[in-house]
């Protein structure tokens, strides 16, 4: 890397910070929309769980099963704190860590298959995620779990870090900072991963897994890695969505979900990390801003997106960022 | 010298079909063999048997005294025997250097953690197999050509870069599988060279191919296969005068019809 190529890398993820953390801020306070608190912090999860279905996408697998993870890892995290009285974020890290492994279970098996199989099989995933969920007691079945208290304070020797979110004037406020925060941190990690060797082993899998196992790399092992990342990141985004609707039931991730968060890494482009940050955004404002064109709007949103698809096959980075292909 | 690799009653049936059926042979430290035969004979099955891609009904390979056959593809790779595959099969999106890169995964010393994390033994190795990358692509004539995607290169660059790849992995055995298909009798001639070269650095090489000339010029053995049977083995001289050889190639005279 050129020292010039790592100035306008510094000064992309100082400007990406300033945005996010304080531009937005301020615009939202002039413009007195604190509403938009809520709808960016949906999309900063919405985009954590794409990263990790982009991730899948980089070993090769079309992965339509991302919304499982979220409602597991949101399940985990309700669960553990209303039975088990446990702290909000400790079941952070916890519910990405059991979607984890459950995902090297699924994945095991299922990461054999390729193509349109795969896809299928995650597909149905999500259907048995909300199953599951509806017929199991520790769930509560149909009636969800609600009542869920806001995350408490973190302390470190006695000093406050982060207050109670309930002592925050604005709730919503204090889990827009989180979510954009964790969406900050789960990108940075996905970028070093990509860009690391064990990224180019990746690659590799997506390439010819059948050379790639001939020179020694265990291709089911590197397979399942990424696959448990993937539902980590998933379980992640779930845990805090469910922190911040206070409740959560079989429906609140469903197959819908799923496809959404495979749209975004294409619509943002699958050869960029980012993309599917990018992607989450506009396909989230896109569709609510298509929401006054009534019984149009499907009409209208699927012929945009197949014409993006067929116009922009790499997505919407690839027209602002030619030379920075991170494949 | 004891054989590097052997052979031993091979049977492969798929249903009813068998297609290799109680193939034996050794292949000698250093050596170039070529598996040989007509279309459809079982090369291409012996060779997936050997590499381990596909399970043996019968019978075992044993590389170097240790039984191989039924381990999984990597497994074998890791003890030392490493095949290449036809020239359309490549890491096509990569560039020439980063495939080779990537397939030294045998000779690195961090874990993956590591490589993550960016620890002293993976940037150790990262540089390491940086410098032996290029000293491979020098060695196979592809320095020039090594910042190129790998899905633009031409014909005979994608069969040198596919055993610069195997060569990464850093083989006892290195399988070809049809180094020289497709290729002008330019192109074979400086195949031909690459793969002694090859076996100059101390690999032994198993060549599974068909075009004959190419195969009588390089190959220090020989071992004939068809309808998934060994009929014959030995120099280059002696398979050229054998009589089941010439049989299987152009046909009895009584089968020979209407040519």
């Amino acid at each position: 890397m050129t020292p010039m190529q790592r100035g306008t890398r510094i000064a992309g993820i100082g400007a990406f910070l300033v945005v996010v953390f304080i531009a937005v801020p301020m615009a939202i306070a002039a413009a007195h929309r604190t509403d938009l608190y809520y709808t960016l912090s949906s999309v900063a999860l919405l985009s954590i769980a794409s990263g990790g279905v982009w991730l899948t996408f980089y070993i090769g697998r079309i992965n339509i099963g991302q919304g499982a993870f979220a409602l597991v890892g949101g399940y985990v995290s309700a669960i553990l704190v209303t039975a088990y009285g446990l702290s909000f974020w400790l079941s952070l890290p916890l519910a990405g860590l059991f979607c984890a492994a459950a995902s090297v279970l699924v994945g095991l098996p299922i990461l054999r298959l390729r193509g349109v199989y795969f896809a299928m099989v995650t597909l149905v995933l999500t259907e048995v995620a909300r199953l599951s969920a509806l017929a199991l007691s520790v769930t509560n079945g149909a009636k969800g779990i609600t009542s869920i208290p806001a995350p408490g304070p973190i302390g470190l020797f006695g000093l406050t870090i982060v207050p109670a979110f309930d002592t925050f004037a604005e709730r919503n406020v204090a889990f827009y900072f989180l979510s954009v925060t964790v969406m900050a941190l789960c990108f940075a990690g996905l970028w070093r991963l990509v860009n690391s060797r064990v990224g180019r082993l990746f690659a590799a899998l997506r390439q010819n897994e059948d050379l790639a196992s001939s020179m020694g790399l265990n291709v089911p092992a590197l397979r399942v890695l990424a696959y448990a990342i993937s539902s980590f990141l998933g379980g992640v985004g779930g845990a805090i969505f469910v922190a911040i609707a206070q409740s959560i039931y079989p429906s609140s991730f469903t197959v819908n979900d799923s496809v959404n968060f495979m749209l975004n890494c294409f619509l943002g482009g699958l050869g960029y990390v980012f993309g599917p940050m990018l992607g989450t955004l506009v396909l989230y404002f896109g569709w609510d801003l298509l929401f006054q064109t009534g019984q149009y709007q499907l009409l209208i949103y699927s012929g945009v997106m197949i014409l993006l698809i067929l116009l922009l096959p790499n997505g919407l980075f690839s027209l602002r960022l030619p030379s920075r292909r991170s494949s | 010298m004891a054989p590097i690799l052997q052979v031993k009653d091979l049977t492969k049936r798929y249903g009813g079909l068998t297609a290799v059926n109680e193939v034996s042979f050794d292949v000698e430290p250093n050596e170039i063999l070529s598996v040989i035969g007509p279309n459809g004979a079982g090369k291409s099955t012996i060779f997936k048997l050997i590499s381990s891609f596909v399970k043996p009904t019968r019978g075992e390979v044993t590389f170097n005294g240790e039984v191989i056959s039924g381990l999984a593809p990597h497994t074998v790779a890791r003890k030392g025997v490493v095949r290449t595959f036809q020239e359309t099969t490549i890491f096509k999106g990569m560039t020439a250097r980063d495939s080779v890169i990537v397939a030294h995964h045998l000779r690195s010393h961090a874990s993956l953690f590591g490589f993550y994390l960016g620890s002293a033994a993976a940037r150790r190795d990262e540089a390491d197999f940086g410098r032996s990358s290029d000293e491979i692509l020098d060695f196979l004539g592809l320095g020039a050509v090594k910042y190129e995607i790998a899905s633009n290169l031409p014909q005979g660059h994608l069969r040198a870069l596919g055993i610069a790849i195997g060569l990464a992995a850093n083989p006892k055995i290195l399988l070809l599988d049809e180094p020289f298909a497709g290729m002008n009798a330019d192109e074979t001639s400086r195949a031909v060279e690459m793969v002694r070269a090859v076996r100059d650095r101390g690999v032994t090489l198993l060549l599974v191919e068909h075009d004959m000339a190419a195969v009588m010029k390089i190959s220090d053995r020989i071992v004939v296969i068809n309808f998934g049977v060994k009929i014959a083995e030995g120099t280059p001289a002696e398979i050229r005068a054998n009589e089941k050889v010439i049989e299987a190639y152009l046909g009895v005279e009584d089968e020979t019809i209407g040519l």
